[in-house]
């Protein structure tokens, strides 16, 4: 039954409603898969049983009404940063150790209601603080891609690492991601699939662990830009339990696939060519604007100025917020509580909780985000960065004034590394892996990370283009041009 | 609006061994926005509810919980401070303030720093007729209220109940406007009977539904005649906030002794320092609760969950036409339309309640009359009971009527008391009550003068030593009113008698 989990969304889909194949059979498949690749450590919890049951409901609705949504049937990862109701949520934290939400977060819950089958949760960084799923509790998650010749464990990136790794291996059909300062978009580069971050207020946060409030986005991540058009329109939409949710109508993503760019301008920022960078991320980013020149889409080179500024500016806007949302982990009402002793107040039962219940990293962005909100660095640190942030939205709406409709860059600044390879680097090092995704966070846009080539050793590189303002739409439409030209089928050879 | 002139009461003056010291007081007046569900939660407010049972997901702070402001509380800020003439500010936000503390889920307490809802307006504070101080509100803004932190339940546990946790809170904080510690109580009761007016918070200070820090400095007389000059509050002296207090007797012990505290170090050559304290009530003195060190870096941001509140102006303009009728203007109404004194239309629209109580007896009866009724008999008997004028044995209505009674003649002002004291305890009608019990007083003069000859016949003493000293005239008055059971007119026997004895 191996070949049913490599299917797409759409093939599934197809082959649901066409009566060929079961969700009971599609969700026995991925589950089979997931047991076989422990050695991935993609899912922290499988949902066997949740699984089963939604695979026969879904059975039951596509007998029954010849309407089901597209993703009825569909087997999925949820991302353990989404609260799922009844089964551990612990964005992949010690603190959060025994936490069963008795609440469905609004984006699991609308998947849930279209049908898709929950497979279990997957890992990812703690909290989402990371770029290579290294920092959680659950352990690093493997990329299932080797370099040739070579047995060395890579990172699928972070922080949504399991979510890349699970559908890079087929473990199942796609995934959810959260992506802050390009947690979804380069895993997917990393492990050769599509991950799409919406538009700032596209999909609700209602539910899902915060990190970085202000930054913080759901999206799907997919082994095809089709495949990323239908989940996101079972994703997406006004929730009025979310405050910064917007109130938009959702188009229908998949219909807006025309394949058609010809006229399109693809802007080329200046400032993403970076100094240092591989030389072979320089000629993918060169052979993708082509590939678009080629389909009939005009490229201009833009100037992004503030560019330079955005890693520092998300480096304080990100740990401000999170310090603040991950104060609420305190040991008083849920979640994991260090042990006392005799005497100790609510001082030490703070400082053991935290010190023993958060991991390095996460006490590292806690600390830096207490620090810049303090008195006397307000001004100097948070202040400024949102400042900056204010000319990095500006220069990207003076680009898209201009008639630009979508920009390219490059998803990351290399391949995938290995696991552990940066453990003594300077964190710094690491937060350099967000360099070209964080700029579209801090200005709210969608971005999408499309599988465009490999390295060298056969790794799999990824494109980015950013859109518009929730102009999903015409984004995932040029995508899809690019991924055809692209033409990347590779697939990992399974090792695990 | 109708308007009374009232000048400034005298600041509060404390003698020293060095000379005298003024008083500077601000205040910051929390208080609890009427309305049935929290600020950012659908759960209740309802007081004396099973600990920890009005709590929602987001009130404990579940994660990926998130709040939604409630458009009610917003309303009942705007209202307030349209109530406090204060600026409306039709962009406002909410910013987190970060503490750490078991009743404070969230680790931050969602609150209004850099953009209030509410900018600057106006109190008058009435300290007795004529004299009132003119307080400026500096800001309102809104907030969560925080939990409550049980600590003698247990020797080795504290306990924490969220009930309370995510009400709405008003932060109401006023100018150093404030000169003494009676106006500083008078301020809050001020506030608090507009509110109620308004139906914005119900005022109820046991409940903790209205607190009060203070901020208390001393200076020298003219130093704050400095500071409204210049606008420079370093001439006020250092000051300390005392944090916390809901009660008005509190407020004035706390302010009293802090006052002289202050002089006391200042008089030995020492220096105020700034800090936070707290009032002891049981020993009648504040200390230190934490220093300016020790204060807490609060590390404010702008709360990234909720956009900027944006507010349209039809809305507000909305809200200020279906005000009521504010405490000032009440007040001023009644002493121009019905004829009271200052006082008597203080303590009438003192709460909305007896104001309207009263307006329905004085309704087409003279004003005066029936303010004296309501005030002297009504609500010195119900203080008697220890009730509230919501739960007058008596209505507006069988007042009237007794008012009405007296107007006519039909009883006397004593009767009228007995009569007051029948309908109070027993109810009824009050002229059916005259009626069936023979209470009308006797104005047929014929009746009168029969008496009268009657009692002249029988005492032919007392008639000479009358016709010789007028005064011993009442003493005839008084048995012709003991002889008819106190029913006859009483002006009407005062005419016959004097001219039956010739006077």
């Amino acid at each position: 039954m191996g070949e049913l989990t490599t299917l797409t969304i759409a093939e599934a889909r197809d082959r649901l409603r066409a009566g060929d194949v079961s969700a009971v059979e599609l969700t026995e498949a991925c589950l089979a898969e997931i047991e076989a690749a422990g050695a991935l450590n993609a899912f922290s919890v499988t949902t066997a049983e949740i699984a089963r049951h939604r695979a026969e409901q879904a059975d039951d609705r596509l007998r029954t009404d010849a309407d089901a949504p597209a993703m009825c049937g569909i087997p999925i990862g949820i991302k353990d940063l989404f609260c799922t109701r009844g089964v551990a949520s612990q964005a992949a934290s010690r603190i959060l150790d025994g936490f069963r939400p008795e609440y469905e977060s609004t984006v699991t819950q609308k998947l849930h209601d279209a049908g898709a089958v929950m497979l279990g949760k997957l890992n990812m960084d703690e909290f989402a603080m990371g770029s290579s799923n290294e920092t959680s509790t659950y352990g690093p998650v493997v990329n299932p891609w080797r370099a040739e010749g070579s047995n060395k464990d890579l990172t699928p990136g972070g922080s949504s690492g399991g979510s890349a790794s699970a559908v890079a291996a087929d473990l199942c059909l796609a995934a959810t991601g959260t992506d802050t300062g390009g947690s979804i978009r380069q895993p997917a580069a990393f492990t050769g699939i599509v991950g799409l971050k919406p538009t700032y207020g596209r999909c609700s946060r209602w539910g899902i662990v915060a990190f970085a409030s202000s930054l913080d986005q759901a999206g799907p991540m997919t082994k095809t830009v089709r495949d990323a058009a239908i989940m996101f329109g079972a994703m997406a939409g006004h929730d009025p339990k979310d405050s910064t949710s917007a109130d938009m109508a959702v188009p229908d993503f998949e219909a807006a696939l025309a394949g058609d760019i010809r006229g399109k301008t693809i802007g080329l920022p200046r400032e993403y060519r970076m100094d240092g960078m591989p030389a072979e991320i320089d000629k993918l980013w060169s052979e993708g604007a082509e590939m678009l020149r080629d389909a009939g889409a005009k490229t201009v080179d833009i100037s992004l100025p503030h560019t330079r500024y955005a890693l520092p500016a998300y480096y304080v806007i990100a740990p401000a917020e999170a310090s603040s949302n991950l104060a609420r982990y305190d040991g008083v009402r849920y979640g994991f509580r260090a042990k006392l002793e005799k005497g100790d107040g609510i001082t030490e039962m703070y400082e053991r909780t935290r010190a023993q219940g958060f991991g390095p990293e996460v006490q590292r962005r806690v600390m830096i985000g207490t620090y810049v909100l303090s008195a006397g660095f307000y001004d100097a640190y948070y202040r400024r960065a949102q400042r900056v942030r204010t000319l990095i939205k500006r220069d990207f709406e003076e680009a898209f004034a201009t008639g630009v409709d979508a920009i390219l860059t490059p998803s990351t600044p290399s391949a995938a590394f290995g696991i552990g390879d940066m453990a003594d680097a300077d964190p710094v090092q690491m937060y350099l892996n967000d360099v070209f995704t964080v700029t579209v966070n801090l200005a709210g846009l969608p971005g999408i990370s499309v599988p465009a080539g490999t390295d060298a050793s056969g790794l799999p590189l990824g494109l980015q283009l950013i859109g518009r303002p929730w102009d999903e739409a015409g984004l995932l439409n040029t995508a899809q041009v690019l991924e055809q030209a692209a033409g990347f089928v590779s697939k990992p050879a399974k090792w695990w | 609006m109708l308007d009374l002139a009232y000048t400034d009461p005298a600041p509060k003056r404390i003698s020293g061994a060095t000379g005298d010291w003024e008083l500077v007081i601000g205040l910051e007046v929390h208080a609890q926005v009427a309305s049935k569900a929290k600020l950012f939660s659908g759960a209740s407010t309802r007081f004396g509810a099973e600990p920890n049972s009005n709590v929602a997901f987001v009130d404990a702070a579940m994660p990926g919980m998130l709040p939604v402001i409630n458009e009610f509380c917003i309303e009942q800020a705007v209202r307030t401070g349209l109530g406090l003439k204060a600026a409306i500010n039709l962009r406002s936000a909410f910013d987190r303030k970060n503490y750490f503390y078991p009743d404070l889920p969230q680790g931050y307490q969602i609150s209004q720093l850099y953009h209030p809802l509410v900018g600057e307006g106006e109190v008058l504070v009435d300290m007795e007729p004529g004299v009132a101080r003119r307080v400026r509100i500096e800001r309102i803004h809104v907030e969560q209220d925080a939990g409550k932190s049980i600590h003698d339940m247990d020797p080795n546990m504290s306990f924490v109940d969220l009930n309370r946790t995510g009400v709405a809170l008003m932060e109401i904080v006023s100018r150093p406007d404030i000169r003494g510690p009676e106006e500083a109580a008078a301020y809050v009761v001020k506030l608090r009977q507009i509110m109620r007016y308004l139906g914005t918070c119900d005022g109820n200070m046991q409940n903790g539904n209205l607190r009060a820090d203070v901020n208390v400095s001393v200076c020298r007389p003219g130093d704050y005649e400095r500071y409204q000059a210049t606008g420079d509050h370093s001439v006020l002296g250092t000051r300390c906030e005392i944090k916390n207090m809901n009660s008005m007797r509190f407020i004035q012990q706390a302010i009293e002794y802090e006052a002289r505290r202050q002089i006391a170090i200042l008089e030995d050559d020492g220096s105020v320092d700034q800090e936070t304290r707290l009032f002891d009530p049981d020993r009648g003195e504040t200390r230190t609760m934490r220093s300016k060190e020790e204060a807490h870096d609060y590390r404010y941001f702008p709360c990234p969950d909720l956009l900027p509140l944006e507010i349209e102006q039809d809305w507000v303009d909305a809200i200020r036409d279906n005000l009521p009728e504010l405490p000032d203007a009440k007040k001023a109404r009644f002493v121009l339309e019905f004829g009271l004194s200052e006082y008597d239309a203080s303590v009438l629209t003192a709460d909305v309640e007896s104001a309207a109580f009263f307006e329905q007896v004085a309704e087409g009866r003279d004003g005066k009359m029936a303010a004296n009724w309501v005030i002297n008999e009504l609500f010195g008997r119900l203080k008697k009971d220890d009730l509230d004028i919501t739960a007058s044995p008596v209505s507006p209505a069988q007042i009237g009527g007794i008012v009405d009674l007296i107007g006519k003649g039909d009883i006397s002002g004593k009767i009228a008391k007995g009569l007051f004291e029948i309908v109070y305890t027993e109810g009824g009608e009050p002229a059916q009550i005259v009626e069936a019990r023979g209470m009308r007083q006797v104005t047929d003069t014929g009746a009168i003068e029969a008496a009268v000859d009657a009692v002249i016949a029988a005492n032919p003493a007392q008639v000479e030593k009358a016709q010789a000293n007028p005064k011993l005239a009442g003493w005839f008055v008084g048995q012709v009113m003991k002889a008819t059971g106190g029913k006859a007119n009483p002006k009407a026997v005062n005419e016959i008698v004097s001219a039956r004895l010739g006077l």
